[in-house]
Order: C-alpha cells, then sequence, then structure tokens
C-alpha cells in the first residue's frame, strides 16, 4: 500500500496461518498502528479522524432512518415527522443525521482551509487533494439530495431553484439547459418523481464517498502526512508510531468535537435548519426567502453576486473546481504558512472572505447585499488567482527549521547556517 | 530586494486595509431587512436552555385553551389523543383522555363497513385530534376565503428573524448557541397572540412621508390609517397599506395584516383553581397566551423533555471523557519531548 513497511509479527499460530493467507493483519498494523505520523502535529490534524467518524455516523443513522422514511410526494413530510414523533430513539436518530450534515461540513471545511493554511496539497500531495476536492463535490451533493427529502417548503424550493439553474445551457445551446432539467426532475416540474431519485441518488454517494475516502487515505498513507513546519520526515526522530501517539491526540479531539455535535443534537436540533422546512412542500406558495443551508451559503452568495444567469452558475461551480488547481497555483516552494508573513494575512482574509460571503448568501438580493457579494466574489478568486501565484514569487519566508525534531526541541545540532530565502523546503525536488 | 519588500509591504498593508474597511462597512448595514416581519422580543420559557424542560401545569392549561378557543377552526392532527397521556407532555390521566376522544365534535371518518359504506365514529386514543373541517377547501369555503393551519408543528414553523447589524450577528448567534435557545417559534406565536392593537395612525408630512401619530398627538393634520406603510421610491410619497375588508391588524404578522381575528382575551378560559377557590394562575390573555404557545411547542417537540434530559447526561459523560483522555494523551506524550 505504501513505502512504509509493517513491523507486524503474529502472535498466534492462528494469527501467523492467516497471514500468509491474507495479511490484513499485518495491512492495517502497518498502517494505522506503527505507521509514522510527524511528531508535532496540532489539534487541526485531528479532524481526518473526526471526518471518518462523522462519515460512518452519517451512513448509520442514514440506514436505519431509509428503514422508516417514505420517499413519496404524499408521504415523505409525514414520515419524517412521524420517526420524530413515534420511531423508538428518532427523536435522536433523525437529528443526528440532519445535524450530522452540518457537522461533517463544519469538520470538512476546518480540514480544507487546515489544508490551505500549511500547504498540504503541495508536492508530493497533489493527488491526495485533489481527491480530497472530489469528496467534497460528492459530499455536497449528497446534502443537497438529503435536504430534498424532508420534503418540506425550504426542500422543495432548493431543489426547484437549484435544478433550475441548468437551465442556463439553454444561451449556450437553446434547448439543452431545458432538456437537462426536464431529465433531472424527470417531468416537467419538481414533483415526487424526482424526490423518488434523489432518494435513490442520496443513498448511493455515501458509498462512492467511502470509495474516495479509501483512495484518499491510500494517498495519504503514500505521501505520509505533512505537519506545521511543511517539512519532510526527515529521520526516525522525526516521526512517532501512529499508536498510541496521534491515535491518542486524535481520540481527544473527537471526543471535544463530540460534545458541540451532542449540545446541537440533544439541545437545539432546529437551530441549523429552516423553520419554512416544517411546512410541507407546497408548488403553490414560494417561501420569503429561498436559502440553503449554512453550508451552501457562500457559494449561493457568489451564484448571485454575477449579473448573468450562465456567469452566476459557472463562478459558483468554479468557486468549488478550483479548488483542484491550487497545487500549480501557488507557486512558492515553502509549504507552511507559519513561514510565510504575506501568505498567511491572505488566508486570514480569505477566510473571512468566506465567512462574509456565507453571511451574505443568507440575506435578500437586494443592495448593498449584491455589491458586497460581487466584492467578495471577487476577493474569493483573487485569493487563488492572484495572491496565490504571485505571493509565492514575490515573499521572502521567513527561516525554516532544519528539521521537524529541531522545531519541536527548539535545539540546533550542528553548524547554523541561514536559510537562503524562497528555496528552503523545495518539495517539488522531492 | 527593495522591490520585492516594498510590493510585499504594500500588499501586506493593502490586504489589512481591505479587511478593515470592509468591516467598517459591515457595521453600517441596514439594521432592518427586507421581509421577515417586525423584530419580535423573547419570553422566558421553562422549557428553553440546556436543562429547561416543560411545565406539565402550564401544558395542561395550554391544552384547556387549545380546546376551548383553538379548536373551533385548527387541527391539531400530527398528535394522536395517547400523545396527551404520555410522559414529556401534559400528562392528563388516560381515562380523562379518553373520555374526552369520545365527546371530540370532530369525528372519525372509519370504514368501508360490512355494506361498503365510510361511517362516522368516536375517537380513539390512537386517533389524531381533528379540527373542524375535512380539508382546506372545507375551510376556505367556511372562514371567508381564510385558510386557518395545522398547528402540530406550528412552534417549529415560525423563527424570527435576526433584527440588529450585520457585526451584532456573530455575537447574537454565539449567544444563541451558547444558551441553547431554540425559542423563536414559542416567542413569535406569544406575540401574535398579544399582538392584536388599533391600527397605527399615521401623518403625512409635507415631503409625502408618513409619520407615525406619537403621544404628541396628530397637531390638527389628517390622519391616515395604515396596517402598513410602502416607502415611496425616488422620492415618491410613501404608500398608506389601509386594512383590507375582513382583514385585522396584528403587531407581529409579517405585513401586520391577518385573517384570524383577536379571539384570546381576559379569562376566555376558565383556569383550575387551587385549594382556596382562587385560580393558581390568572386568567389573563398574556397568560392564556403563554400557555398555549408552550402547549404548541410540546406539540411540534414532544419529546424535548426526554431529548435535553439526555442531552445532560451525554454531555457531562463525554465532557469526563474528553478530559480523561487528555490526561492520558499528556501521559502517553510524557515519553518523547515534545
Amino acid at each position: 500500500m505504501s513505502a512504509h513497511e509493517s513491523n507486524y509479527t503474529p502472535t498466534s499460530r492462528v494469527g501467523k496461518w492467516f497471514d500468509e493467507r491474507l495479511p490484513i493483519a499485518r495491512l492495517m498494523h502497518g498502517q494505522f498502528v506503527d505507521f509514522p505520523t510527524p511528531r508535532n502535529l496540532n489539534y487541526a490534524w485531528t479532524f481526518g479522524g473526526i471526518l471518518t467518524f462523522c462519515l460512518v455516523a452519517q451512513l448509520v443513522t442514514g440506514i436505519v432512518l431509509a428503514m422508516h422514511y417514505q420517499p413519496s410526494a404524499a408521504e415523505a413530510f409525514n414520515s419524517v415527522d412521524r420517526i420524530r414523533r413515534d420511531v423508538n430513539f428518532g427523536w435522536l436518530i433523525q437529528p443526528m443525521h440532519a445535524v450530522g450534515a452540518s457537522m461533517f461540513f463544519i469538520a470538512v471545511y476546518i480540514h480544507i482551509f487546515r489544508g490551505l493554511y500549511y500547504g498540504s496539497y503541495k508536492a508530493p500531495r497533489e493527488v491526495l487533494w485533489i481527491l480530497g476536492v472530489f469528496i467534497l463535490l460528492a459530499m455536497m451533493a449528497t446534502a443537497f439530495m438529503g435536504y430534498a427529502l424532508p420534503w418540506g417548503q425550504m426542500s422543495f424550493w432548493g431543489v426547484t431553484v437549484i435544478t433550475n439553474l441548468f437551465s442556463a445551457l439553454d444561451s449556450i445551446w437553446a434547448g439543452l439547459g431545458t432538456a437537462i432539467v426536464e431529465w433531472l426532475w424527470g417531468g416537467y416540474a419538481v414533483t415526487g418523481v424526482t424526490l423518488n431519485r434523489f432518494f435513490s441518488l442520496h443513498y448511493l454517494l455515501p458509498f462512492v464517498i467511502v470509495g474516495l475516502v479509501a483512495l484518499h487515505i491510500w494517498a495519504l498513507h503514500v505521501a505520509g502526512q505533512n505537519n506545521p513546519t511543511g517539512l519532510d520526515i526527515k529521520s526516525k526522530s522525526d516521526s512517532v508510531p501512529m499508536y498510541p501517539f496521534a491515535v491518542a491526540k486524535d481520540a481527544v479531539g473527537l471526543f471535544a468535537f463530540l460534545i458541540v455535535f451532542a449540545w446541537f443534537v440533544l439541545i437545539m436540533p432546529d437551530y441549523l435548519g429552516h423553520a419554512d422546512n416544517f411546512t410541507p412542500a407546497n408548488a403553490l406558495v414560494t417561501p420569503p426567502h429561498i436559502v440553503p443551508e449554512w453550508y451552501f451559503l457562500p457559494f449561493y452568495a457568489i451564484l448571485r453576486a454575477v449579473p448573468s444567469k450562465l456567469g452566476g452558475v459557472v463562478a459558483m461551480f468554479a468557486a468549488v473546481l478550483i479548488l483542484v488547481f491550487v497545487p500549480w497555483l501557488d507557486t512558492s516552494r515553502v509549504r507552511s504558512a507559519k513561514y510565510r508573513p504575506y501568505y498567511k494575512i491572505a488566508f486570514w482574509f480569505f477566510v473571512f472572505t468566506c465567512v462574509a460571503l456565507g453571511w451574505l448568501g443568507s440575506k435578500p438580493a437586494e443592495q448593498p447585499y449584491v455589491f458586497w457579494s460581487q466584492f467578495f466574489t471577487i476577493a474569493y478568486f483573487a485569493f487563488f488567482l492572484i495572491a496565490m501565484p504571485v505571493l509565492g514569487l514575490i515573499e521572502t519566508p521567513r527561516p525554516l527549521p532544519r528539521s521537524i525534531t529541531e522545531s519541536v526541541l527548539g535545539r540546533v545540532t550542528g553548524g547554523v547556517a541561514p536559510v537562503p530565502a524562497g528555496a528552503a523546503a523545495a518539495p517539488e525536488k522531492r | 530586494m527593495t522591490f520585492k519588500t516594498k510590493a510585499s509591504a504594500l500588499i501586506s498593508k493593502s490586504f489589512v486595509a481591505a479587511g478593515v474597511s470592509a468591516v467598517t462597512v459591515f457595521a453600517t448595514f441596514p439594521a432592518q431587512a427586507a421581509g421577515g416581519g417586525p423584530a419580535i422580543p423573547r419570553v422566558e420559557w421553562s422549557f428553553d436552555g440546556p436543562t429547561g424542560q416543560f411545565d406539565r401545569a402550564q401544558l395542561q392549561r395550554g391544552f384547556q385553551v387549545y380546546q376551548n378557543v383553538c379548536s373551533a377552526c385548527h387541527g391539531l392532527s400530527r398528535l394522536s389523543w395517547r400523545n396527551l397521556v404520555q410522559p414529556g407532555g401534559p400528562e392528563f390521566p388516560e381515562e380523562a383522555v379518553k373520555a374526552l376522544a369520545k365527546d371530540w365534535p370532530n369525528k372519525i371518518t372509519d370504514g368501508p363497513n360490512d355494506a361498503g359504506e365510510m361511517f362516522e365514529r368516536d375517537a380513539l386514543l390512537s386517533d389524531p385530534i381533528l379540527g373542524p373541517y375535512k380539508n382546506e377547501q372545507a375551510a376556505r369555503a367556511a372562514q371567508n376565503g381564510a385558510y386557518p393551519p395545522d398547528l402540530s408543528l406550528m412552534a417549529r414553523a415560525r423563527n424570527p428573524e435576526f433584527k440588529g447589524s450585520a457585526l451584532a450577528h456573530g455575537p447574537h448567534m454565539m449567544r444563541d448557541i451558547l444558551t441553547g435557545y431554540q425559542a423563536g417559534g414559542p416567542d413569535y406565536l406569544f406575540a401574535l397572540l398579544t399582538g392584536y392593537t388599533d391600527v397605527p395612525s399615521y401623518v403625512r408630512e409635507e415631503n409625502g412621508h408618513l409619520k407615525p401619530v406619537g403621544a404628541e398627538g396628530a397637531g390638527g393634520k389628517a390622519v391616515e390609517q395604515c396596517a402598513s406603510v410602502t416607502p415611496g421610491e425616488d422620492g415618491k410619497p410613501d404608500v398608506c397599506n389601509a386594512l383590507a375588508d375582513g382583514m385585522n391588524y396584528n403587531a407581529a404578522f409579517p405585513g401586520h395584516q391577518i385573517a384570524m381575528p383577536a379571539i384570546l382575551a381576559d379569562g376566555a378560559v376558565e383556569y383550575p383553581k387551587g385549594p382556596d377557590g382562587n385560580p393558581l394562575v390568572p386568567a389573563t390573555l398574556d397568560q392564556h397566551a403563554r400557555d398555549v404557545s408552550a402547549f404548541l411547542a410540546w406539540a411540534a417537540d414532544p419529546h424535548l423533555n426526554q431529548r435535553k434530559a439526555t442531552g445532560w447526561q451525554a454531555l457531562l459523560f463525554l465532557l469526563v471523557t474528553t478530559v480523561l483522555l487528555f490526561l492520558g494523551k499528556k501521559r502517553i506524550w510524557s515519553r518523547i519531548e515534545h
């Protein structure tokens, strides 16, 4: 699976017998027990484990919910309500799944920001990063279709607005967009037919995510984890075995995360959703504000910032897909923002941009919100298209430690030589 | 080198400037966003916050209000009669609820019987709590075109929007999250039920703007009664939206024109009396509205008591486990320098 060899030695005769036939225990031991992890990982690195938990939790609760849910226009809303009222522990399982989606996105956004901050997308981790972008896309599709399933007002109108986006293609080729939209709907309007296929895909896509996650972890274990210094593991003292060190830290991070999770599920399960979705879908009544779930709001703001419909759709998809090109947009040879004074400022301004877009996405499409949506849409793309390539060329990085060990122990062994500007880590020459 | 330093200094300065200016501009965003209705004051509820639980006596009184007032028009059809007996709700005695269901005027349509005919029968514990109308069309026909919606989920289907400035929004959200506030629905219902007032009076100023008549009076000018005011665009005079025929003014309702009349009033429902013969709580409009809003909060979220009780235990368990795991992690990492 990776460059790392397993130190697994079967202790029992059965273990030895099995190991010779299917060395799965050897594989697991090598990848998840004595796998070398950088010794300087901070808590931002616990989100990989947290996300794995989120995925499993969504699958388990989702499979249980599917046993009680009825994907028809007449019964979908009632069945979700009945799950919360009458199914044993439905009051727990249903919010775990609905809130779980939000928690999944909180974790994945932190995970992505961490990657952007510490340069985890740079060589040799480009494929790992791109797989991550595909996971994000699959998550978004799954979450969007899942939000349709309760078939409340916001479900129905969310589906109507988002599927209608494809009709923008009519301006490229007359009839193309309409054909795609009708194909997605399974008719000439959003109906129970649309709901039924969304349910089918909502059950399918999570397993696609599982496959992508397996590849993501595989790629991670080939390249090894990045770390706050962005330096490669050069000697044995730079790393610690995953078990017990990284596992112990992951467990703390996971349980701290679970406190937040449980707080929302058990104390305020409706807070992250929309009140309008507790009114059954009605094709004749449009809600005053159609807004997506919070995790789509920045992209929704970008969609509405562009005056042309097709342009808005293109900008929205580009906002996600641009992440694919990040490994090549960033020209700096230093990975970690810790040693990149200007990139660090740009990064935090980018975080602010995303939060601002999220807030603007929840507002009606009128002034001054439209102007600021446009301002921050430009800022969003400028981060990738201007800050990333330009800063890497003009910025003088701070001196890097010579090894992970040195960064941890603060100990300099051997002669001190100033690190030449911009030439320190050179990850692409690895 | 000098070019580089200058360029980077410029870039960092412009980033900071952009950030600061953005924050400044956000602070000046209008406090009132279009739509979404008027600001709704918050009410103190027994069931709000991380440890909140329903007050059983209040739920019982709230059901009384529903039974005597609301049920004339509104159904509660996602609830069954048995829910009124279950723990965490009003917890009426089973026999009393059975009798209540049997005497409920809105009968259950059942069938077909052996002769192939549908028939009506008395409600059982397992039957839904029905309103007076068989369907929406029947309701609209009887209610002058208005539709009294089912109330089962009403407390969760309404949530007032935040009405502060953009910069205050973040701290406001944080405070709500940390205090476990999720009572926007009941707050709104209470505001609606107590929001029936006279239609506000306005006088028109020289520039065409409508100004509310305050304590100083109209000053001899002509008074206009407006349910709401649409600001005139491009210097045109404001438009006064007078109350439509058959509508009622309500301060809390979006647009302020509501078909439902003010039916709750002081003494609308006779509350249970204590041993001394006096009512335990005053039978005021305020109290009726409070009780029925709490009852509807329960109707929309009948497992709240159990959920929050479990929540406490789960959070305590997670907190202790996190601390233990942290201590364990510290111990493990003490084996190496870090």
